[in-house]
């Protein structure tokens, strides 16, 4: 197969938030849970930007408790230094639609697994260039060239949710999403 | 319920252990013989303190003196550390690290299978999320020291040594006390001693197809996870972890 050369990366899907300049101040309980978790939605995961929290499945839970709106977000892994940052992420995109008080709670119960990312944030990833979580406990397919001639280099990556793993056809190194 | 003072221990017991570990391996960062192994060790590690802050987390929350994961791993010292003598072990060459971390890995493993049927349902909710990395760790450190065991002549060698130095701090992670018993009979940590058999048989797969034997003697040095007696590396292992809480008390990122 004709070696190609990576794809520089696309750019993050859902987007930056427009602006953080507070919208005007929500009431409390007014926002039904789905506005909030398409607000949620638009928090894309700092590391891998073309994928959101919620397509990522770490956020379990939103509800209003009294006057606090109350975020259960599940950690991928239990050392990932993203979640901090993710948190404040969530509490700021929600401020910036006029939630005034928002709470983030870790739950690590049930415990979070690769089968709640969604489909189409498998494509996503697969589009970014890393390879999405399959139940074979490997990939079967180059991201960049789409050859199945492919082998693990480590079980360990760039991040904790990822292995290293490369292809034989078009010599890239690439990222494995691992499953878990 | 369980005896609050009793739960505290036990979980200084798990919490230390993945603590001391964890800064072990840290201390690779930067220095492992391949880039991917540096990386590989750094994630081990970044797992490991992870899993700590679970454990700590709740030993804090139990103990209810209004202390932190934080105050327990930088402002306790050697004394009250409740971690086993395995995990303090020097780092030594890359080989007897990966040795050390597979004597560890398999035990914690098959100790976590247990935990994560605690009645204690947030051991069970941390033993479920941390047994799903630790499989990846066990995988790993079988795989290095297959290679490195049934390598090179120096790397048998070496390897060989590691595991005559580091056998005699297996026995430790299976000894029971009388903390350990009431625990039992409550169903919040399993009878550790139970799972010595799956482990000899585990290990021992693994270090024949590693070309390694297991030495005769089941001598075990004791004393880390009761708090008796650690050794002298456990002292400047917490210096170095410590030293900014204690030069620099209260400092934040």
């Amino acid at each position: 197969m004709q070696r190609q050369v990576a794809k520089p990366a696309p750019q993050p899907v859902p987007g930056p938030l427009p602006s953080l300049a507070a919208e005007a101040p929500i009431v409390p309980g007014s926002v039904e849970k789905a506005q909030n978790m398409d607000w949620l939605g638009q928090v894309t995961a700092t590391e891998i930007p073309v994928v959101s929290i919620t397509d990522l499945g770490i956020v379990r839970d939103v509800n209003w408790v009294d006057e606090v709106l109350e975020v259960k977000v599940t950690p991928t892994y239990s050392g990932c230094p993203a979640t901090r940052v993710i948190e404040v992420m969530i509490v700021d995109a929600l401020k910036a639609r006029g939630v005034a008080s928002v709470q983030v709670t870790p739950q690590i119960s049930p415990a979070w697994t690769t089968d709640w990312i969604t489909q189409d944030a498998k494509a996503a990833l697969e589009k970014y260039g890393i390879a999405p979580p399959r139940a074979a406990g490997g990939p079967n397919s180059c991201p960049h060239c789409g050859s199945g001639n492919v082998e693990m280099v480590s079980n360990f990556g760039s991040t904790p949710c990822k292995a290293q793993w490369r292809c034989r056809s078009c010599l890239e190194p690439f990222d494995y999403f691992k499953c878990i | 319920m369980a005896d609050q003072t009793d739960l505290f221990e036990a979980l200084c017991r798990l919490g230390d252990t993945t603590l001391v570990l964890g800064h072990r391996v840290g201390e690779w960062c930067g220095h492992g013989p391949a880039l991917e192994e540096d990386i590989a060790l750094a994630n081990v590690s970044l797992d490991l303190i992870g899993q700590t802050q679970l454990w700590l987390s709740y030993a804090a929350e139990v103990e209810g003196k209004g202390r932190t994961a934080d105050d327990l791993a930088m402002l306790r010292d050697a004394w009250d550390f409740r971690n086993l003598l395995l995990v303090e072990r020097p780092n030594e060459d890359f080989g007897h690290t990966m040795m050390r971390q597979f004597l560890f890995d398999h035990f914690y493993k098959l100790q976590l299978a247990q935990l994560q049927d605690s009645s204690d349902h947030k051991i069970a909710a941390i033993s479920a999320k941390a047994l799903k990395e630790v499989s990846y760790h066990a995988d790993r450190s079988a795989s290095v020291v297959v290679s490195l065991g049934d390598g090179t002549e120096e790397s048998h060698h070496r390897m060989q040594s590691a595991l005559d130095a580091l056998w005699p701090y297996v026995g430790e992670m299976f000894s029971v006390d009388d903390l350990d018993e009431r625990m039992v009979a409550q169903g919040i940590i399993p009878n550790v001693a139970d799972l010595r058999a799956a482990y000899d048989r585990d290990i021992s797969a693994i270090l024949s197809r590693a070309t390694l034997s297991i030495p005769e003697s089941s001598f075990a040095h004791t004393g880390g996870k009761i708090g008796f007696r650690h050794s002298e590396h456990l002292g400047h292992l917490l210096a170095q972890m410590q030293w900014l809480q204690r030069a620099y008390p209260g400092a934040q990122w």
